[in-house]
C-alpha cells in the first residue's frame, strides 16, 4: 500500500471538513470580529440531528436508497441549525455589539457550553453510533483506496465553497456583506442594515456547519455531545493558519491542516522508533531486538498536530497565510 | 420662498463631556449649493454625521416629511439622502465597480441602475479605466471621484459632502469642484463642507460659518466673501 497516497486521501477528507468549519469562523470574524467559539457545537448538533433522522428513517423500515436517508438527516440539520446560528446572535451577541471585546469572546464560550450541555440532556452521554446504511465501496487509486464517502464529503466540499465563493462574490448581498466587513457605517449609508447583514451571516455559517457536522458523523460513523469541541478547535486553528476573516484562506487552511495531520499521524511512528535511531538503537538493544519497534508518540498523537501548527503560526505567522494584517484585537 | 429640503432645530451632538456641536439651526432647501465652512475641530463633520444619523444627537431634523433623527442611517438614502464622509470612506477591498453597485444598493430598478452606471462612467472616465481595480489601489483624487460617484449611484436629492478636497493636489480640487457644479446644476441639492473656504464661497449662493461648535455667521456667499471677519479668519487676508 502507498502510505503517502492514502494519507494525502485521508488529509484532503478531513481537510475538507475542516475547511467549511473554518469558513464559519472566518465569515463570523470577517463581519464583527467576533470567534464565535459555540461554532464547533453547532457543528456537533448537526451531527446529532441527522443522526435523529437517519435512526428514525432507518427504524421505520422505509425502503429508501441510503442516500436519499442521509440527504434526508442534512436537510433536518441544516434549518435546526440556521435557527440555533441566529439565535445565537440575536440572543447572546446582538446585545453585546458595543461591549468590550472581551464580554461577547466570554458569552461565546458560555454559549458553546450551554449547547454541550443542551446536547447532553436530548442525546445522552454515551457516543451515538450512526447507522452504517450506506455501502462504503473502495475505490482503488494508484496503491492506495478512497472510499465513497471519502470522494462524496471531498465533492460536497468544494461545490459548498465554490457556492459560498460565488455568493460573497457575485451576489448584491454578498458584496454587502464584505462591505459591511470593511465599514459598517459607511455601508449603513448605502442603505445596507447591519442587523440583516450579521444574521445572514451567522445563519449561513450554521448552515455550513450543519452539513460538515453529518460529514463528520458519516465519515467516522460516530456522534458525541463533545466532538464539537475538539473539532471546533481544529477548524479555529485552520481559519487562524490561512489568516483568520479571509475566505480563501479558511479553505486553505482546512486543507493544509488536514492533510498536515494525515501525514503527521501516518509518519509520527516511524519517525519517533527509537529503534531507528543510531545513539538510542544501542541503550535499547535489548528491546529492539525483541520487539523490532520502540514507538515514542503514535499516530494516536493526531490531534496534537492542530494545535502545533496554531502556536507555529501565531509566533511565526499571526496574520496567516493569506492574511493581509495582523490583528491587535482580542 | 420655497419650503427647506432638510432642516435642523437645535442639533447638538456630545462625545462624552465634549459639546462639539451646541444647538445649531439650519435650513438648506430644494435645488440649493450651500457651504458650511469653519476652522478645525469647529464641529462640521459632526453635523454632518449627525444629520446622516451615523452618531446620536439632540434636536429636530426634519427632512421634506420625515424625522431624520428618529431614523436610523440606513433608512436615509431610500429617503434621496447621501453622505459622502470626510476621508472617502470607500471600500477599498472592493473592486471600483462594486463600491459603485453598493451605491445603488437600495435600489432595485436593474436597468436603470445599468444607465446611472455608464453615466457615470461616462462623467468620471477614470473610475470607467480602472472599474476592475481594487479601490485600495487608487490614487487619492480617484478614490473622491469614487466615493462621489457611489453617492451619485443612489440617485439622492440631498447630497452631502464632507471636505471633498481634503489632501488633493490643486488640478484635482478643480476637477472635483467641476463635477460638484454639474451635479449642482442637475438639480440635486448640495450641502458642502469645507477647509478651502474661498473655493467654498465661490461655488456656493450661500453658507454658514461655524466656529467652536456654534453658527457664527449666515449669508450669502457674496457678502461672505466681502465680510471682513470672513476675509480675516477664513481667506488669509
Ligand atoms: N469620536 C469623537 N470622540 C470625541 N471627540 C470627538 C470625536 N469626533 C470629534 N470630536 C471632537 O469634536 C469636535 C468637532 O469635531 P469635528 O470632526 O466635527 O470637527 P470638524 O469641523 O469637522 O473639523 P475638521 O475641519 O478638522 O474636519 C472636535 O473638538 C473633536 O475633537
Ligand atoms: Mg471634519
Amino acid at each position: 500500500m502507498d502510505i503517502l497516497l492514502q494519507q494525502i486521501i485521508n488529509g484532503l477528507t478531513t481537510g475538507s471538513v475542516y475547511a467549511i468549519v473554518a469558513l464559519g469562523y472566518t465569515m463570523v470574524y470577517g463581519v464583527i470580529q467576533l470567534i464565535n467559539f459555540a461554532h464547533g457545537e453547532v457543528v456537533m448538533i448537526g451531527a446529532m440531528v441527522a443522526f435523529s433522522v437517519i435512526m428514525a428513517v432507518v427504524g421505520m423500515g422505509l425502503p429508501l436508497p441510503p442516500v436519499v436517508i442521509v440527504l434526508g438527516g442534512v436537510l433536518a440539520a441544516i434549518p435546526v441549525c440556521m435557527a440555533i446560528g441566529y439565535l445565537l446572535e440575536r440572543v447572546a451577541y446582538r446585545p453585546l455589539r458595543h461591549a468590550p471585546r472581551l464580554a461577547p469572546l466570554i458569552t461565546a464560550i458560555g454559549m458553546s457550553i450551554v449547547l454541550q450541555h443542551l446536547a447532553l440532556l436530548i442525546w445522552g452521554r454515551d457516543p451515538r453510533a450512526f447507522p452504517q446504511i450506506m455501502e462504503n465501496t473502495s475505490h482503488a487509486i494508484g496503491g492506495a483506496a478512497i472510499s465513497s464517502v471519502q470522494i462524496a464529503i471531498i465533492l460536497l466540499s468544494v461545490a459548498m465553497m465554490a457556492g459560498l465563493t460565488w455568493f460573497v462574490y457575485r451576489t448584491k448581498f454578498g458584496i454587502a456583506i464584505r462591505a459591511t466587513a470593511e465599514d459598517v457605517r459607511v455601508a449603513a449609508l448605502m442603505g445596507v442594515d447591519a442587523n440583516r447583514v450579521i444574521a445572514v451571516t451567522f445563519v449561513i455559517a450554521a448552515a455550513l456547519g450543519a452539513v460538515a457536522g453529518v460529514m463528520v458523523g458519516t465519515y467516522y460513523g460516530i456522534a458525541h455531545y463533545t466532538m464539537g469541541f475538539i473539532l471546533g478547535l481544529k477548524a479555529f486553528s485552520a481559519a487562524v493558519l490561512g489568516g483568520i476573516g479571509n475566505l480563501a484562506g479558511a479553505m486553505l487552511g482546512g486543507i493544509l491542516l488536514g492533510l498536515v495531520e494525515a501525514l503527521g499521524a501516518g509518519y509520527i511512528g516511524e519517525f519517533t522508533d527509537l529503534c531507528q535511531w543510531p545513539v538510542a538503537r544501542d541503550l535499547l538493544a535489548e528491546r529492539c531486538m525483541a520487539d523490532g519497534h520502540v514507538v515514542l508518540f503514535g499516530s494516536n498523537y493526531q490531534d496534537v498536530f492542530a494545535f502545533l501548527v496554531l502556536i507555529l503560526v501565531l509566533v511565526f505567522r499571526p496574520s496567516g497565510l493569506l492574511g493581509e494584517r495582523v490583528s491587535e484585537r482580542a | 420662498m420655497a419650503r427647506a429640503l432638510i432642516e435642523a432645530l437645535n442639533l447638538e451632538v456630545h462625545y462624552g463631556g465634549i459639546t462639539a456641536v451646541k444647538g445649531i439651526s439650519f435650513a438648506v432647501e430644494e435645488g440649493e449649493l450651500v457651504c458650511l465652512i469653519g476652522a478645525n475641530g469647529a464641529g462640521k463633520t459632526s453635523t454632518l454625521k449627525a444629520l446622516a444619523r451615523m452618531i446620536p444627537s439632540s434636536g429636530e431634523i426634519h427632512y421634506r416629511d420625515d424625522r431624520l433623527d428618529r431614523l436610523p442611517s440606513h433608512a436615509l438614502i431610500g429617503k434621496g439622502l447621501a453622505l459622502v464622509p470626510e476621508g472617502r470612506g470607500i471600500f477599498t477591498r472592493l473592486t471600483v465597480a462594486e463600491n459603485l453597485a453598493m451605491g445603488a444598493y437600495h435600489r432595485n430598478d436593474k436597468g436603470e441602475i445599468g444607465a446611472d452606471l455608464e453615466r457615470i462612467y461616462a462623467m468620471l472616465p477614470r473610475l470607467a479605466e480602472r472599474r476592475d481595480q481594487v479601490a485600495g489601489t487608487l490614487s487619492g483624487g480617484e478614490q473622491q471621484m469614487l466615493a462621489i460617484g457611489r453617492a451619485l449611484m443612489g440617485r439622492p436629492q440631498l447630497l452631502l459632502l464632507d471636505e471633498p478636497s481634503m489632501g488633493l493636489a490643486p488640478l484635482m480640487v478643480d476637477k472635483i469642484f467641476e463635477v460638484i457644479r454639474t451635479v449642482a446644476a442637475q438639480g440635486v441639492t448640495i450641502l458642502l463642507v469645507e477647509q478651502n473656504a474661498r473655493l467654498a464661497l465661490q461655488t456656493c449662493t450661500r453658507g454658514y460659518v461655524m466656529e467652536s461648535g456654534r453658527i457664527t455667521l449666515a449669508d450669502t456667499s457674496a457678502h461672505l466673501l466681502a465680510d471682513p471677519r470672513v476675509r480675516a479668519a477664513y481667506l488669509g487676508e
